[in-house]
């Protein structure tokens, strides 16, 4: 008989009976509708153990390889240890600062060693956590088989706690904890090396980008892909000349610096003026079969999610990551 | 007994391909798209799905009481008469494109225009 563990509580599991029945029966609450699979309202979270395939067949390829599944569908075959989906990860790896460093004006790098192994797909992102309990969210640009260090681009943000400690205060050698590894935003395509892939992300938005790329390249993706990175002004963009550079060595990869403003810019010609996803659509117009990642200021990822929608990418083909800040959420939540 | 709509329709396949199709019309009509401004697409998509398995004749639970419940605030922002159109008329053309036999979209038709009143208040 299978047990199941879910918020610190166990529970049997009958004979042919559906995780979501046994939770139900034992009074446990979880949304539900349709209980055939097909409403998703049941979608659950297996920590520990396989949930099996026939629960997670509706499910996008890389909610499945997280452990997704659908409590309606899963006849559990074994133990399983179950979280639902919004539910934070709370494990914490402890990590040391190893240096923090420029990008531009507004963004550094803040690379990080875990000090104990971490398994995570480039564009990922983590919550770090300062020693008092402040904790916030940023994306991976490293690639875990191409370096040992965590490497996450962080933008000051106005009276922001801890992008002003990150920014001004922290050294090298501090200790910080991360969580998990979280989100949809990674390269996903070794299977299928030909797709198309394209990128656009606004500000500090190119880190996970900047991880999806490596990564792609890293795995000899061979078909086009196509990054645009945008910001208001020149100062807006960083990681221009290695970008520059890593599309004159990789004829798949094209590299788009975007830009809403052209007043006081000297060199016009290197930068595309106008809105970042009018500037990718007018490059790409056909997106069927297109793998689209969105990262960055969360008017941008919206706009441009519906338009690449429109455009042909499939909604399981869209791995977006709006970036809300702490004001952000006090407006929205 | 015959088969159930929903599996002479191509049961849960059908619903999947004819999600895409669907949605895409939906946001592309400027009479109705304003109504799914700035609203999460995944979430949304999953709401069409269950939206069309219900029209499709396939298990659901919806209740009148949900139907009401969700679309009030949209009712308050103006939804009427003519914006069910739309989504019926979108409904209609997303099984045409799919080659359903017209018998079988007339009886689909049917079951979501059984919704109206629903959806809309009334």
């Amino acid at each position: 008989m299978s047990q199941l563990v879910f918020q610190g509580e166990s529970f049997l599991v009958n004979e042919q009976e559906t995780v979501l029945e046994c939770l139900l029966r034992h009074g446990v609450t979880i949304p539900n509708s349709c209980r055939s699979g097909i409403c998703q309202s049941c979608l659950m979270r297996a920590t520990s153990g396989s949930p099996g395939t026939s629960s997670q067949k509706a499910l996008k390829s890389a909610w499945c390889e997280q452990g997704y599944f659908l409590a309606c569908s899963c006849v559990p075959d074994g133990d399983l240890e179950l979280a639902m989906p919004d539910e934070v990860d709370v494990s914490q790896f402890s990590a040391t600062i190893v240096s923090i460093s420029n990008l531009n004006e507004q963004i550094v790098r803040v690379l990080l060693r875990c000090d104990e192994p971490f398994e995570y797909r480039a564009g990922q992102f983590v919550n770090l956590c300062r020693e008092d309990g402040l904790q916030r969210s940023y994306s991976l640009a490293s690639v875990a088989t191409l370096s040992d260090e965590l490497e996450l681009h962080v933008k000051k943000v106005d009276a922001g706690k801890m992008s002003g400690w990150l920014h001004d205060e922290v050294k090298a050698g501090e200790k910080v904890s991360i969580s998990a590894p979280h989100g949809e935003c990674y390269y996903a395509s070794a299977e299928n090396n030909e797709q198309g892939l394209m990128l656009l992300g606004t500000g500090s938005g190119l880190a996970p980008l900047w991880g999806v790329v490596q990564d792609a390249l890293h795995n000899q993706h061979q078909g086009p892909i196509l990054l645009f990175h945008g910001g208001s002004k020149p100062q807006d963009l960083y990681l221009v000349d290695e970008l520059t550079a890593l599309a004159e060595k990789n004829t798949n990869l094209r590299y788009f610096p975007c830009l809403l403003e052209s007043d006081d810019v000297v060199d016009i010609e290197k930068f595309h003026f106008g809105s970042i996803e009018e500037t990718a659509l007018n490059e790409q117009a056909d997106l069927a079969a297109w793998s689209v990642f969105l990262c960055g200021n969360p008017a941008m990822v919206n706009t441009a999610k519906r338009r690449v929608y429109l455009a042909g990418a499939s909604l399981e083909n869209i791995h977006s990551d709006p970036f809300i800040t702490q004001a952000d959420k006090s407006i929205l939540f | 007994m015959a088969d159930s709509l929903f599996e002479r329709i191509g049961g849960d396949a059908a619903v999947n391909a004819a999600v895409d199709i669907f949605y895409r019309k939906v946001l592309s009509d400027d009479r109705i798209n304003s109504f799914f401004e700035g609203i999460d697409m995944d979430k949304q998509a999953a709401k069409q799905k269950a939206f069309l398995t219900l029209a499709f004749g396939g298990p659901s639970n919806y209740s009148g009481k949900d139907m009401r419940d969700g679309h009030a605030h949209l009712v308050a922002r103006g939804l009427n008469d003519s914006h069910f159109d739309a989504v019926m008329e979108h409904l209609g053309g997303t099984l045409q494109e799919l080659n359903v036999p017209a018998d079988l979209i007339a009886e689909a038709a049917a079951i979501a225009e059984s919704t109206r009143n629903d959806v809309l208040g009334k």
